[in-house]
């Protein structure tokens, strides 16, 4: 930077580079995911209370439901999408260090879908094991 | 901005005006929305990797489940679990309240506080009648 721009202002530099054109996505993804999330949330706390006192059976018995096991997948998808945009706002806001912004950025991004295939993974193994064996 | 002129080698430049901080507004509801609505967002993260956790340990088999869910149902796990229960009804709540204001209404000052409160209002009602509902239900013993 300091070569044939040297003698620019920040402010002159950072006129006509735009922006990095990828917002509107962004904010139309948190938007979509939100409403999706509306109606999948009232669904998994009405599930949540028909499941917390079921204990082991109840629970891999309700999960042998397709509808449940998508739905729970569903959840799970949109959930961590719409948590990963957030977070990523967060760290945009507060994060400005170089290097620990791009860092938090990944780990966020790598945690949510790590996250991601780890529960659905475990949602479809209990969803398609055989009644009784696990 | 301290990089600036070792790195474009641009005249010094007066500091310039900041925009007010935090510790120059006046305290308001709309404010306070808006901060517990980044808080309960950040606490819903946490609510998905503990939803993460409780589908990994069902799949683990019976011995995990009971290990997970005794976890939750420990004095602090069930503390965790009802803030997580106001944070998902005032998240739900205020993110209704963004997407109103995305299609361009509900800015006037008196609406917006009003909603405010009604965000604030309605996760702790919609809180409590579920883990009345759970009491009753036998879910939270």
């Amino acid at each position: 930077m300091s070569g044939k721009t040297g003698y620019r202002t920040p402010l002159s530099r950072a006129r006509g580079l735009g922006s990095a054109k990828d917002g509107v996505g962004h904010f139309i993804g948190q938007r979509a995911s939100a409403i999706a999330l509306l109606f999948l949330l009232l669904w998994g706390v009405w599930s949540a209370l028909k499941l917390a006192p079921l204990g082991y059976e109840g629970a891999a018995g309700w999960l042998h439901s397709p509808i449940h096991a998508a739905l729970l997948v569903l959840l799970l998808a949109t959930g961590f999408y719409h948590v990963r945009l957030g977070a990523q706002v967060i760290i945009e806001d507060y994060v400005h260090t170089p290097i620990t912004k791009t860092l938090s950025l990944l780990a966020n991004t790598f945690l949510c879908y790590g996250a991601l295939v780890l529960a659905a993974l475990s949602v479809l193994k209990v969803a398609f094991s055989v009644s009784g064996a696990v | 901005m301290a990089d600036v002129k070792a790195d474009g080698g641009a005249p010094a430049l007066r500091p310039k005006p900041l925009s007010p901080h935090l510790q120059v507004w006046r305290w308001h509801i709309t404010m306070a929305a808006s901060i517990l609505h980044r808080v309960t967002g950040v606490g819903m993260y946490v609510g998905a990797l503990i939803l993460t956790g409780w589908a990994v340990s069902l799949a683990g088999g019976p011995d995990a489940y009971a290990g997970y869910m005794n976890l939750l149902g420990s004095p602090l796990g069930k503390l965790v679990l009802f803030g997580l229960t106001v944070a998902v009804f005032f998240h739900m709540a205020n993110g209704v309240r963004h997407l109103v204001w995305d299609y361009g209404k509900g800015f006037q000052p008196k609406t917006a506080d009003f909603t405010a409160v009604v965000a604030m209002a309605f996760a702790v009602v919609a809180a409590v009648a579920v883990w009345a509902i759970a009491l009753i239900m036998g879910a939270a013993g």
